[in-house]
């Protein structure tokens, strides 16, 4: 299980290589990109600013991180997390889980994004031709977060 | 009781707070009575904290909901809905 929260950028092909070739083992790998857009809402968008809540954070992904292999027979998983000022298409946010079959390594890394959506203490400000404004959480996430709710 | 109190993102900005120390009184003891002390700080303070607004909170690093005890030497967080990934 690996968790970073960084402002630097990072290298998709060598985070997926080093997580693939880590064991023998491991049969599938399944990953998540989540990238800035340039249009929210119907506005343009011109910078993403993430604010977090350092220590808490990474204590949180590292929850989620544990309660997907606690779930699912999976062998690792990458999340990765960037902060500060990020412009379109940028990369926000790395999810990778590796496993020996594909079925759980897709559910894992659906799993861990849905949570770390609702869960994660990350907040977004996007800068706009009409000026900045703090993105508001959306119902939708929290109920793709409900779903995986355990009776 | 001695706390810490962090803010973060919108709620930040609107008290102008990123952290203080704060003495708490007897009577406050868990996020829900924090949260009715703190709104009576002001406008703007009762704007946030008096349950117009969703504002959540965390106990040292772990998201909680507003019935959950504080102790001395707590650090506690106020901050919106979460918007990341």
């Amino acid at each position: 299980m690996t968790v970073r929260v960084q402002t630097e950028d990072f290298d998709l092909a060598a985070e997926l290589a080093a997580l693939r070739l880590a064991t023998a083992d491991i049969g599938a790998v399944v990953s998540f990109i989540g990238q800035v857009r340039d249009m929210n809402d119907g506005d343009a968008v011109n910078t993403l600013t993430l604010e977090h809540y350092p220590g808490m954070t990474e204590r949180s992904l590292a929850a989620i991180a544990q309660e997907a292999k606690a779930r699912w027979d999976i062998i690792s998983s990458v999340i990765i997390h960037r902060v500060g000022t990020l412009k379109p298409l940028d990369q926000i946010v790395f999810v990778a889980v590796a496993s020996a079959h594909r079925g759980e390594a897709f559910k894992a890394c659906e799993f861990i994004m849905d949570y770390l959506k609702n869960q994660a203490p990350f907040w977004k400000k996007e800068s706009t031709p009409d000026g900045e404004r703090w993105v508001e959480a959306k119902s939708s996430d929290e109920a793709a977060q409900t779903r995986w709710k355990q009776s | 009781m001695n706390i810490k109190v962090l803010y973060f993102a919108r709620i930040k900005e609107s008290v102008n707070y990123s952290t203080e120390d704060i003495v708490l009184p007897a009577e406050v003891s868990t996020i829900k009575t924090l949260k009715s002390y703190l709104a009576k700080r002001g406008e703007v303070w009762a704007d946030l904290f008096s349950g117009k607004q969703v504002v959540r909170a965390a106990i040292n690093h772990d998201l909680v909901d507003d019935m959950m005890a504080i102790n001395d030497g707590d650090e506690v967080a106020f901050f919106p809905p979460v918007t990341g990934g």
